[in-house]
């Protein structure tokens, strides 16, 4: 059997350093795409035409292309188009956000909607201002219901981050492959490399878990 | 106090409610009844703008309602068939909500009326309960003190009693009556022809989408002039 982990000691470190990148994307890109998912999730269910109009069409060409497609599209086009070149990070951030909050709006449009529509009622009929409403009654109810769908969204996002490496962002996988690339030998990185990322799902999990756990105290 | 004029309500093509009229004093306790798909419920949640009516008028304290919203919520208190408590909030939460976030009531004020509210509905123990823990009987009472919290001129009740266990029914009822009393102006949607007989000061009986008897209980129970209301009674008592 051909293997030499050996070789591949000095480099972990250089690895490791991979999920601090990984983890402020990943971070970064969730964050984005979940305050933006809710605003179009919001439109969605609105009464004003245009944006529902709007969010209906956005979710359909996000969800309709290729993720990487997308990516390269924004890390070639803002610069050619604008002239600032806002580097690999940047662009896949925005790439994964703005990506990321199609599937999020679609999956709290679906909560929102699991919600029972007497809870609307009640608000209204105690005088409560939709937003107050939205904010305080609906949306804790609807998170509580898709959490798990979210969360599911949270792992795929973190592991398809992985496609940054292809614009040159120095995440775990591009430097799985730099290391590779240098030791003639990739398997030893790329083994590394998925117990990262599969190590970093698994605590995306257990963050679920707790936080299923703690909404659920009020059944 | 609530005057309603030629009220009519479609749902696409099938027309609820067809021209209701009659007026609601101060004070005054209705109890509205009819079978099951005339209207009762419609004509209720259109006092309360829950359905916007497509004709006629519905003046609260001579001014009509579309134009008063926000305080028409605050005067007009409503109960429902499916006590709708936020399950997500404790007992005590559920109750200051709307005092809190509305009528901007302190914290330390509204959670003191809310305790008053709990144990005038005998629920003193419940308040950091969630609903869930609470049975069908107790979730109703905290609706009504969730209303109530909101200091409303008008409670409407929409089937209060009819998702409950019949063993339940007794302690809804009996906080109500307890508000009849207080001279708390109500119109309640029921299927309890005995209560309905014992506290109402008039009865509303609705047949397809009209309004076929306004009368006081003695007589509506005792004589009722239509044969609509008779074969209606007939069959429920």
């Amino acid at each position: 059997m051909n293997l030499d982990f050996a070789q591949l000691v000095p480099s972990i470190p250089y690895i490791l350093y991979g999920i601090w990148v990984t983890l402020q994307f990943v971070a970064v890109s969730l964050v984005f795409g979940f305050l933006w998912g809710t605003v179009l999730s919001l439109f969605k269910i609105g009464k004003i035409t245009i944006l529902r109009w709007f969010a209906d069409a956005y979710t359909s060409v996000f969800r309709g292309t290729p993720l990487i497609l997308q990516m390269l599209i924004i890390y070639y086009a803002i610069p050619q188009l604008t002239g600032v070149d806002i580097g690999a990070f940047a662009a896949g951030v925005l790439t994964f956000g703005l990506n990321s909050a199609a599937y999020v709006s679609e999956i709290i449009r679906a909560g929102i909607n699991a919600v029972d529509k007497g809870q609307k009622e009640a608000a209204m009929a105690l005088g409560v201002p939709y937003r107050t409403m939205m904010l305080k009654i609906i949306l804790p109810q609807a998170f509580k219901n898709i959490l798990p769908a979210l969360m599911n969204e949270f792992i795929t996002l973190t592991k398809e981050s992985a496609i940054v490496s292809v614009i040159g962002a120095l995440d775990i996988m591009r430097r799985a492959q730099i290391v590779g690339a240098s030791n003639y030998r990739f398997f030893e990185p790329l083994l590394l490399a998925g117990i990262i990322y599969y190590l970093l799902v698994m605590l995306l999990t257990l963050a679920g878990r707790v936080m299923e756990r703690r909404l659920a105290k009020s059944d | 106090m609530i005057d309603v004029q030629g009220l009519r309500k479609s749902f696409g093509s099938n027309e609820v409610l067809k021209g209701i009229s009659t007026t609601i004093k101060k004070g005054e306790v209705i109890a509205v009844i009819g079978p099951s798909g005339s209207g009762k419920s419609t004509f209720l949640r259109c006092i309360n703008l829950l359905e916007s009516h497509d004709e006629g008028s519905i003046k609260l304290q001579e001014k009509d309602i579309r134009s008063i919203e926000l305080h028409l919520r605050k005067k007009v208190g409503m109960v429902f068939q499916h006590f709708n408590l936020f399950p997500h909030l404790t007992v005590l939460e559920n109750v200051t909500f709307a005092p809190q976030q509305v009528l901007k009531v302190s914290k330390s004020e509204s959670e003191k009326d809310a305790l008053d509210l709990l144990s005038t509905v005998g629920l003193s123990d419940k308040a950091n309960s969630y609903p869930s823990n609470l049975s069908g009987g107790q979730k109703q009472r905290v609706a009504i003190a969730r209303a109530l919290a909101m200091k409303p001129e008008v409670m409407l009740f929409d089937e209060p009693t009819s998702a409950l266990d019949p063993e339940m029914v007794k302690e809804v009822l009996q906080v109500m009556k307890n508000l009849v009393k207080l001279g708390m102006t109500m119109v309640i949607v029921t299927h309890e022809m005995g209560f309905a007989k014992e506290v109402a000061d008039r009865v509303l009986f609705m047949d397809d989408g009209k309004l076929v008897e306004d009368e006081e209980p003695v007589v509506f129970f005792g004589s009722p002039k239509t044969e609509r209301a008779k074969a209606f009674l007939e069959k429920v008592l």
